[in-house]
């Protein structure tokens, strides 16, 4: 959008161009007010790490659509209270749990499809709303409403700086198609994500190891806003210094490569660092409940690399991979090719092999096939690695979401030390560390996006109507 | 099929696979996510189940200028092209595909110039109606063989895609769910039934899906129609033209109207949507196929109105002309998506019921393709 096109009464701006924006966006239109939606990615890259998600998890009283049985409040707390150990904010979680029923016909009202849980994923068909076509689909949808009811929206739009004077945001700095603008909204939204595709404020809080982890999301959220708002003392909640992460394969882009860069190979392989030594259990529980300690594992391990190492017997037991395993015909010829020292790949594997005991081995379940007399053991799934060819993936941290994020009260509103800003809502990861303090709850993000961006949107109308 | 089409839609496919958020959308996911790895064949399949509705180009977070650069749709409607080209017969004809909208012209302009001189040449001595201007045997003469013709080559060269890509003879069941799913144009839907993505971006709509059904049904009319007229001609002696309350005319006409509208239509909204999302270069000729279907079904429409008319003596070796060019380039036009379509179906259909993944060859080994075979762009 040219910045001479920016209306000049603009009640609503919100920042940002995904699932917690368009939510904001589309509320607020609903209410009656003059929305601007500013985004900073181009129209293809529009939507930010929501373009990437499949699914956001709902409360229900009875099978919903494309959801099956039923999950109740309390059970969905329990949930959330086991993987944050209680670092929640008990009145926000209960909130955004309970408004997620309604959710679910709001965002079908709005042109979001849902189907059945995908192939792989049934484990979360009672629990998780998948969107038809994943995330991207759903912005789609959201899109055409917003656009459709006048919410105007302009891409390639990066917000920089949000004044605050006293308890008032009183205007905001933007790049509108390579020119600064000034804009001087009644109220404003934040919905401009975590600050994870900052590479450089991530080893701040990481150190150096940090420039050589991938992000699964995004490039375009570099918390600019959020950063912003801090400095003017907008309170915040969260741990500066952790962020979510995966292992997943090292070939992956830089940035956005998505869903599709994840490896489920882990529990069916040994797991070496670049040295070609073990360094934890592949094998203590289901995957999706390890999935995501695998990250910061291999965060720690020398140059933030790892690498997984399985034989034929184990190749067909986890969903297809991006980019096929290197493979060879022994380990030594293996660890040639992934550049791991031969003599000490091979003297793990075969010490591993040694440990390993007869019994019945079950991909899906807990089997108890553990090693003996090894340390760190491989306590389930644990068969020798002896039948060529055998296969490698390189694997490295991929970052989802940081924690770090703007303090709300139950109505989405910022404040500062000296209580609320008058005119300032935020929604969606910017928000998140609030109710996810830490771990995360699949579907989680997308639930809170929905649920804070109705209520802020909704709020932020009503102020500037 | 050692073709760049086939590497490029195996490894978009791969990334599909460790995806697979476009499920909902068509048989095409389901298809490919029970295979670990994609022979020849099994893309060949695949891309013969794709109805090129979009919306798994539309919902992609990969597509340009993300460096996976995604486009599944183009990719499987190359492959598709291609496994035409590999199967027709006599091979020779395979290039026409590549030409297929001056292909489509020339055919049209030899077949009307054809019928018109056999029209001025041997103008019948006596005869009624239409067979004033054209003897009965005439007409047989240069329509059953280009009836036959086509359909000899089509059935060779569905023979072939069968042999390649399944190892079992098609069974019933598999034949009759293919039918089904054609006639509902399921496959197209969307998923949520709200219809597929074309002329409009990421806008969900069934207007093309209607208008195909619209065309394939008309198609299917005005056949039916000419199968009562021959019968009627030989079984019971009534010859053409016939009322308005014949056979011929009830089936015809309704048929004719459908055909004109869904052509018509599919043409206009093949004007908005995107050329890059369909096969490389066939725009032209999918267009002219279109167009012809349009000409038969018009040219039909007023050949029946002016019937008694002296327009007849033009009117009729013009429409049968649009009626030869259409027989004579279906096996290498657009229409051949047609019969491979119901084969990629019925085997679809087959696969479903019976568990049998019906592969011919060894499916390449995972990870046979080694490490340079990266997925991250071309
Ligand atoms: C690979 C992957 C898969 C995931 N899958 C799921 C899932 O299935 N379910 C789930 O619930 N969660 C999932 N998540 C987490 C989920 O993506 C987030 O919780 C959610 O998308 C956050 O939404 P948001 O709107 O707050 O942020 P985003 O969707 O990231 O949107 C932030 C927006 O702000 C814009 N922006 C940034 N800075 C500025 C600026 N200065 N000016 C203007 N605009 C700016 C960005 O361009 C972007 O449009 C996944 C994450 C990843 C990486
Ligand atoms: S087309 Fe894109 S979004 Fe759809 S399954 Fe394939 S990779 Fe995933
Ligand atoms: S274009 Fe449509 S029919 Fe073809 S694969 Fe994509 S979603 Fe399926």
């Amino acid at each position: 959008m040219e910045p001479s096109k920016i209306p000049d009464k603009i009640d609503v701006l919100v920042v940002g161009g995904g699932n917690a924006a368009l939510c904001a966006a589309i509320s607020a239109r609903e209410k009656g007010a003059e929305v601007l939606v500013l985004e900073a990615a181009p129209k293809s890259f529009r939507g930010g790490n929501s373009r990437h998600t499949r699914n956001f998890r709902c409360m229900h009283s009875g099978p919903l659509g494309a959801l099956t049985d039923s999950y109740g409040e309390t059970e969905y707390l329990e949930d959330l209270l086991k993987v944050t150990e209680g670092r929640t904010d008990r009145e926000l979680a209960e909130i955004a749990i309970r408004s997620s029923e309604s959710c679910y016909g709001w965002m079908r009202e709005r042109g979001v499809r849902f189907q059945p849980a995908l192939s792989g994923t049934l484990s979360l068909s009672r629990t998780n709303a998948f969107f038809l076509g994943g995330g991207k689909a759903l912005l789609n949808a959201y899109y055409r409403k917003a656009a459709s009811a006048g919410v105007r929206i302009s891409y390639g739009s990066p917000v920089s700086h949000l004044e605050l004077k006293g308890d008032r945001i009183v205007g905001a700095d933007a790049t509108i198609d390579g020119e600064t603008a000034r804009i001087a909204p009644r109220a404003v939204v934040a919905a401009s994500g975590g600050f994870q595709a900052d590479l450089e404020w991530l080893a701040k809080a990481w150190g150096p190891a940090a420039r050589n982890f991938l992000i699964r999301g995004t490039r375009y959220n570099r918390g600019a806003v959020l950063r912003d708002l801090l400095d003017q003392g907008v309170e915040s909640v969260g741990d500066p210094t952790q962020c979510h992460a995966v292992a997943i394969d090292g070939r992956a882009p830089k940035f956005d490569g998505g869903i599709v860069t994840r490896l489920d190979c882990v529990p069916f392989s040994v797991v070496v660092n670049k040295l070609g030594r073990r360094f934890y259990d592949e094998g203590e529980d289901l995957w999706p409940k390890r999935y995501a300690i695998w990250g910061r594992l291999v965060a720690s391990q020398p140059d933030q690399i790892a690498y997984s190492i399985f034989d034929s017997s184990g190749v067909d037991l986890f969903m297809p991979s991006l980019y096929p395993p290197t493979r060879a015909e022994s380990i030594e010829e293996l660890a040639g090719k992934l550049g791991l020292p031969a003599a000490i790949l091979a003297s793990t594997v075969s010490e591993f092999n040694a440990s390993c005991r007869p019994g019945a081995f079950n991909p899906t379940e807990l089997d108890g096939l553990a090693t003996e007399g090894l340390s760190p053991p491989k306590t389930n799934w644990a068969r020798p690695i002896s039948r060529p060819p055998f296969y490698g993936y390189a694997l490295r941290p991929g970052v989802t979401f940081t924690y770090l994020g703007l303090r709300v009260d139950r109505g989405a509103r910022a404040r500062t030390s000296r209580g609320p800003v008058e005119n300032l809502w935020a929604a969606g990861e910017i928000m998140a560390g609030s109710i996810l303090g830490k771990g995360y709850l699949a579907g989680f993000g997308m639930t809170i996006g929905t649920v804070f961006g109705r209520i802020a949107g909704r709020e932020a109308a009503e102020h500037a109507g | 099929m050692p073709d760049e089409s086939i590497a490029e839609a195996r490894r978009q496919s791969e990334i599909c696979n460790a995806c697979r958020y476009c499920e909902g959308y068509c048989s095409v996911f389901p298809a490919m996510h029970s295979l670990r790895a994609f022979s020849d064949g099994n893309i060949a399949r695949l891309a013969n189940l794709c109805h090129n509705c979009r919306g798994c180009y539309y919902a992609c977070q990969f597509t340009a200028p993300h460096e996976f650069d995604m486009n599944l749709p183009k990719a499987l409607a190359d492959v598709q092209v291609a496994s035409w080209k590999r199967y027709a017969w006599p091979s020779q004809a395979a290039k026409i595909f590549d030409r297929a909208g001056v292909a489509i012209a020339t055919a049209l302009a030899l077949s009307i110039a054809g019928l018109f001189w056999l029209a001025a040449a041997v103008r019948p001595e006596a005869g009624q109606g239409f067979y004033a201007y054209m003897s009965h045997e005439i007409m047989l003469s240069v329509f059953i063989p280009a009836f036959l013709a086509p359909l000899v080559s089509l059935a060779v060269s569905l023979r072939r895609f069968w042999r390649d890509t399944s190892r079992r003879a098609p069974t019933l069941r598999g034949i009759a769910s293919a039918l089904r799913s054609a006639g509902r144009m399921s496959n197209l839907s969307g998923g949520h039934g709200d219809g597929c993505n074309f002329e409009d971006e990421d806008r969900y709509s069934n207007v093309r899906r209607h208008l195909h059904q619209f065309a394939l049904f008309g198609f299917l009319l005005c056949f039916a129609s000419t199968c009562s007229g021959t019968a009627l001609h030989y079984a019971f002696g009534i010859e053409a033209p016939y009322g308005p309350f014949s056979l011929p005319k009830i089936l015809g006409v309704p048929g004719g109207l459908l055909l004109c509208a869904g052509s018509l239509g599919l043409a206009y909204l093949k004007t908005k949507a995107d050329p890059n999302l369909g096969a490389t270069n066939l725009w032209g000729g999918e267009m002219a196929f279109v167009l012809l279907l349009f000409a038969v079904s018009l040219s039909g429409l007023v050949l029946f109105a002016a019937t008694g008319t002296s327009a007849v003596s033009w009117l009729l070796p013009l429409h049968l002309g649009f009626v030869l060019a259409f027989f004579l380039t279906t096996p290498y036009s657009k229409m051949a998506h047609g019969f491979y379509r119901l084969a990629a179906l019925a085997q679809d259909a087959e696969i479903r019921i019976s568990g049998d993944p019906l592969t011919t060859t060894p499916s390449a080994q995972f990870g046979s393709n080694s490490e340079d075979n990266s997925a991250s762009g071309k």
